[in-house]
């Protein structure tokens, strides 16, 4: 049966800047996939653990944050404050039996770089391999 | 500061399993300092036991709300205004706040999100270390001010063991032997000597061993 994810991603409004140009053509245009759905951030660290389980609540497969590489925040500790909350994330998937991987965090160069499409692209593969959110299942 | 931790997630779940309508009740106490159970934790905690029973195909209404403390009669008693809308609260408080609901609320169900493990203070971001047992008879003012009750391994009153190498505790190499941190310390005010009588056999019924402890001050009491 086919499958696609919903994938929800929360971007550095640095590392995403030029993604929106010309209304996101060029990210079309880079195959960026269809099924995720990005909200920029002025910085990663601006995002909090419950953000990361709303879109969760909200139906999505899998969750990931792209920040700015551990040293060259423009907020000098953004994305390592976004990556411990993805981690504290994980952390609790794993205590629910979920597979922790449907939440990640990437620190990708600001800018659009072939990277920002590459972990998209990751995520979704790797969404699409681990099937629907566990989270969905019907209230008996 | 009374310092806690949030239990193993399975640990809730199964609390609240058969629970439809859950308030998750914050303290803006020393949990909220400890990043353990104020506003912030229960809103994550919120969040977590939703998609908890939603994983086991169960759907439970889980809101939350805090009290300024959770160990004080007079902010209880604003739980009169959920009285019928829940099930049951998760305190997100430390034990003495689930006392003090369960003493007040007799027919509401409480259960608790933390496990309360010390008293303590915040040794960086992120770090808390125990620094007082609680136990009723201080003896700071012998010791220069570092606790041999609660930071020795083994409660010594007269330190250390023969078990402390190169300063560290021989039960946990990563903690400092309290005692020759006292030893140190004491040299550095010149107090030395003061270590060398030695603490008399500690007299333990302050310390909780005769069952809970009260305090009563009298001129308060009106």
């Amino acid at each position: 049966m086919s499958f696609t994810p919903d994938i929800r991603l929360f971007s550095c409004h640095y590392t995403a800047q030029q993604s929106c140009t010309e209304g996101g053509s060029i990210l079309r245009e880079l195959n960026f996939p269809a099924n995720i759905t990005m909200t920029r951030l002025a910085c990663t660290g601006k995002i909090e653990e419950t953000d990361l389980l709303k879109a969760f609540e909200d139906g999505a497969d899998g969750v990931y944050v792209v920040g700015c590489p551990l040293d060259g925040c423009h907020n000098v500790k953004g994305s390592q404050r976004a990556a411990k909350r993805v981690a504290s994330v994980r952390k609790a998937l794993v205590e629910m039996g979920v597979e922790q991987d449907r939440v990640r965090m990437y620190h990708v160069e600001r800018g659009l770089h072939p990277e920002f499409i590459a972990v998209a692209e990751e995520m979704d593969a790797l969404i699409r391999s681990l099937g629907p959110s566990p989270f969905c299942r019907k209230a008996a | 500061m009374i310092v806690a931790e949030r239990k193993p997630l399975a640990e809730i779940l199964k609390m609240v399993q058969d629970c439809k309508r859950i308030l998750v009740l914050a303290c803006k106490g020393c949990v909220t300092v400890c990043s353990a159970g104020g506003e912030r934790e229960a809103e994550i905690l919120a969040s977590l036991v939703r998609l908890g029973l939603q994983k086991e195909g169960k759907e439970a209404e889980v809101n939350t709300a805090s009290l300024v403390r959770q160990c004080d009669k007079e902010y209880i008693d604003s739980l009169d205004q959920y009285k019928g809308q829940y099930d049951a609260i998760l305190s997100t408080a430390c034990g003495v706040g689930v006392n003090f609901i369960a003493n007040l609320r007799p027919a509401e169900h409480v259960y608790p999100a933390l496990n309360t493990t010390f008293f303590g203070g915040s040794a960086e971001q992120g770090v808390w270390k125990e620094m007082c047992a609680g136990c009723g008879h201080c003896v700071l003012h012998f010791t220069g001010g570092l606790c041999p009750v609660a930071r020795c391994a083994k409660s010594l009153m007269n330190g250390p063991c023969g078990g402390s190498v190169n300063g560290r505790c021989e039960i946990n190499a990563e903690t400092d032997c309290v005692w020759q941190m006292i030893y140190d310390r004491m040299g550095r005010l010149e107090r030395q000597q003061e270590l060398t009588a030695s603490a008399p056999i500690r007299d333990w019924s302050s310390s909780g061993h005769g069952g809970p402890r009260k305090r009563v001050r009298e001129d308060l009491t009106v």
